[in-house]
């Protein structure tokens, strides 16, 4: 007799691989061509969750970064500064439309390269990827609509030229959101008429290699888009390349300081999307149960390498302790493991490297203040770099947790008084990202986003990401804004 | 933050907090619960839990002692043994479990009583001049008494939404706390479920207020619906529920069962429910004791796909019988 005595648990429902084709060694990509890199030096790209090696990426030394800026050259000044901005939206359009019948595919590489759970690169990552390409396939032929009064009227129609590009864009971008930052670099550029050479993640550049792929599908011309993959190195000779008019940067604050230093006295432009520590402020009248919800999503969401999480919970005294208690019995129904199983809320730790950043922060904070809580109730797959997610409570502003982007599944909880005292405690930061807002009462929402010194803030909920809405910093977050109009102005002459 | 003030049977007086629902985040938080994975093992235990837990329910001008007599049937055996014994012996599976209550009128009671009598199923009766509620209390409370004294095992009642909607708190509370005395009295067997019908009620902001009187005024059960008005039971609002459920028992450590009824037509639908309260209350909660469905078409579809689980194929409608 089964059934009656048994107890009522998910069934395991693994996404099948078979969709992806990984070839065992990948090239670069340039010029519309994948070739082999001059130093015909290889590394491992591994799966995170089962700590194998997936497949191995070329590594692009100066010399191909060279030729793949001299490609971006190219076709800037000979094709993609010639066509119509309705001539590369639909190129644009194309490009979103093959993501979208490719969905799947691209779904189960970024969680087999990255370890999200494909229940997020399936419902978040992915579909905002086509978002984004639909979007600013939109603008590419109404950017004088987009800043206005910028370029010269042509002749007797009275019409307003385009505002001009600046040519050739050297991107780089980071491992949380591989195609997702793919997009939000490569649709902007290309909607204002600028050719690139984009270096993905050393650990994440296989979900880039299908879009370029995709890229040869939708018969964009040779050397408008150029990927050359590899580490730090190959990164600095894109940086460092007198062809680049300019760089945009999505990472570590503490790379972009290195970036930073590179470009000066040169004439090279930038924009740095940097780290963030971000606020998230609970107010006693909010709901508290969406709340709970929201703090979850904030710092949770994709193992919590997310430059906006929220990571710094800031309750209102009088409801803490309950609302403590609350968060500890939800995370305790958190599910951990096979980011492949579709009932997976948190996959693995990116890397071996990050794994052990995080454990080296949380060692020291458990040395320094606070209470320490993960959950009991589920244990970790044995292979894999895993983590559970855990948070301090009770910690002072002084303490390095407070301070310090972990990038990871690590909440900082303390408390406040008044809500001018939340807007500081919020505020009390070398970032200014993001932050979350939560009460019932609209104008205290609205008094405190405005005290608050964040690019993003999000009233009753959050991390929600919309093409159409900016997305930047203050401070050491960087400068600069991805998405929205704003977006597409630091790739234009303005 | 708004408060209430209830005076209790005692003389005392209890303030209760209004609590805050954020509409959107429920209803995402709700959509979350429809895109677990149950199949296989997992579904064939979460069918025959979801048909355990079935209120069976008619609820008709037109009900009469041999309709309800064919209802009775149907809630001791659910499906004809022969068509499922033998799968049932070859997978070395329990029987298929008889639902948990039968629902109906007060009239209908001393029927019911009969037809079910050592079946140790439910006998539900929708009293309190139900489904409106539009009736004084002395009606309501005979009404109660009618049913008890005819063997009436558990109460589901309506909460007076023309005293809540126009902020009679106070009254909504009197009454709940009238008809559960009429319960105890009877011994501590008949259960009370308070029905708050939300789709009259507005916003998840008074559904949760809702909950709350009731829980307070010493609800065992708390549901969504009559089902005589649409919408009935929703996953968001079933949600906002199990939340004031789940509140109650952390300041109390009192169980209150959850009762979703109206609308949930389908076994899929069910399994969402299972999974919900899995992941809000807990496993404690996944048994008839504390967890119901109001339905009548949904056990027809459990049958069905406990069928499917069985042999891999899906049966023609009409071997299980209407009732």
């Amino acid at each position: 007799m089964q059934t009656t005595q048994q107890n009522f648990e998910y069934a395991a429902s693994i996404e099948s691989t078979d969709v992806v084709k990984i070839s065992a060694k990948n090239k670069l990509f340039i010029n519309g061509q994948f070739v082999a890199p001059s130093s015909n030096k290889y590394f491992a790209s591994i799966n995170p969750a089962t700590e194998e090696k997936l497949s191995e990426i070329a590594e692009a030394n100066h010399k191909d970064v060279d030729k793949a800026v001299k490609a971006a050259r190219k076709a800037y000044t000979q094709t993609w500064s010639k066509i119509s901005g309705k001539e590369r939206g639909r190129y644009l359009f194309k490009i979103a439309r093959l993501i979208q019948e490719r969905a799947r595919e691209f779904a189960v590489l970024e969680t087999l390269d990255n370890g999200k759970p494909i229940r997020e690169s399936r419902d978040v990552d992915i579909p905002l990827v086509a978002a984004h390409f639909f979007y600013y396939a939109g603008w590419a032929d109404k950017l004088h609509y987009a800043v206005p009064g910028c370029g010269q009227s042509s002749g007797l129609s009275g019409r307003q030229k385009a505002p001009s590009p600046l040519g050739v864009i050297g991107q780089i971008i980071p491992w949380n959101f591989p195609l997702l930052m793919a997009a939000w670099k490569i649709a902007p550029a290309l909607a204002c008429g600028n050719t690139l050479v984009l270096k993905p993640a050393e650990s994440t550049s296989l979900s880039c290699l299908l879009l370029a792929e995709i890229l040869q599908e939708a018969g964009l011309p040779d050397g408008v888009v150029n990927i050359v993959t590899g580490a730090g190195e190959t990164g600095a000779a894109l940086v460092a390349h007198e062809g680049v008019n300019k760089i945009s940067f999505t990472g570590s604050t503490e790379v972009g300081r290195l970036i930073l230093k590179s470009v000066a006295n040169t004439n090279k432009k930038l924009t740095l999307e940097l780290g963030g520590k971000s606020a998230h402020i609970i107010y006693e009248d909010a709901a508290q149960d969406q709340a709970i919800e929201g703090v979850i999503n904030g710092i949770f969401f994709n193992q919590g390498h997310v430059c906006c999480a929220g990571s710094r919970l800031l309750l209102e005294e009088s409801i803490a302790e309950v609302f403590v208690d609350k968060l500890k019995a939800r995370m305790e129904k958190l599910r951990v493991g096979n980011p492949l199983d579709k009932n997976t809320d948190i996959g693995a730790i990116n890397s071996l490297t990050e794994h052990q950043k995080i454990k080296k922060l949380i060692d020291t904070g458990k040395t320094e203040d606070g209470e320490f809580f993960e959950p009991s109730r589920f244990a970790l797959p044995t292979k894999g770099y895993f983590h559970k997610p855990c948070f301090f409570n009770k910690v002072s502003s002084a303490f390095t947790l407070s301070r310090v982007e972990v990038f990871g599944p690590v909440l900082t909880i303390s408390t406040f008084r008044t809500a001018q005292e939340a807007i500081n405690k919020a505020n009390d930061t070398p970032y200014g990202l993001a932050a979350g807002v939560w009460s019932e009462k609209g104008s205290k929402i609205h008094k405190t986003a405005q005290g608050l010194k964040a690019g993003v803030i999000w009233a009753n909920t959050y991390n929600k990401f919309d093409p159409s809405s900016p997305f930047g910093g203050y401070n050491e977050s960087g400068w600069g804004r991805e998405g929205g109009r704003h977006g597409l102005l630091p790739y234009l002459a303005v | 933050m708004r408060t209430i003030s209830l005076q209790k049977e005692n003389g005392s007086r209890q303030a209760l907090l209004a609590v805050a629902v954020d509409e959107v985040g429920v209803n995402e938080r709700a959509d979350f619960f429809t895109k677990r994975s149950v199949k296989k093992d997992s579904k064939l235990t979460a069918l025959y839990l979801a048909l355990s837990m079935c209120d069976l329910t008619t609820l008709e001008g037109s009900d009469t002692p041999g309709r309800i007599q064919q209802l009775c049937a149907k809630a001791r055996q659910p499906v004809p043994s022969l068509l499922i014994e033998n799968l049932l012996q070859k997978k070395n599976l329990a029987p298929i479990p008889s639902v948990a209550a039968v629902c109906v009128y007060p009239l209908m009671v001393p029927v019911a009583a009969k037809a079910l009598a050592g079946s140790g199923i439910g006998i539900a009766s929708v009293a309190t001049a139900f489904p409106s509620g539009q009736a004084p209390l002395e009606i309501k409370t005979k009404d109660t008494l009618f049913a008890i004294e005819n063997g009436a095992t558990e109460i589901d009642m309506v909460i007076n939404r023309g005293a809540f909607l126009s902020g009679r708190y106070q009254e909504v509370f009197d009454e709940i706390i009238a008809i559960k005395r009429i319960c105890s009295q009877a011994g501590s067997k008949v259960h009370l479920k308070v029905i708050l019908e939300t789709g009259e009620l507005g916003s998840f902001d008074r559904v949760r207020l809702a909950s709350d009187i009731a829980i307070e005024a010493g609800a065992d059960f708390i549901k969504t619906s009559t089902g005589k008005i649409t919408p009935a039971a929703t996953l968001p609002v079933t949600l906002v529920m199990l939340h004031a459920i789940a509140d109650h028992y952390k300041r109390t450590g009192n169980k209150i069962g959850m009762k979703p009824a109206g609308g949930i037509r389908n076994a899929k639908q069910a399994l969402h429910y299972l999974c919900m309260v899995k992941e809000t209350l807990g496993d404690d909660w996944l048994n008839p004791e504390l967890f119901r469905f109001g339905a009548s078409a949904l056990v027809n579809d459990l049958l069905k796909q406990i069928y499917k689980e069985l042999t891999g194929q899906y049966y023609y409608d009409k071997i299980f019988s209407l009732d």
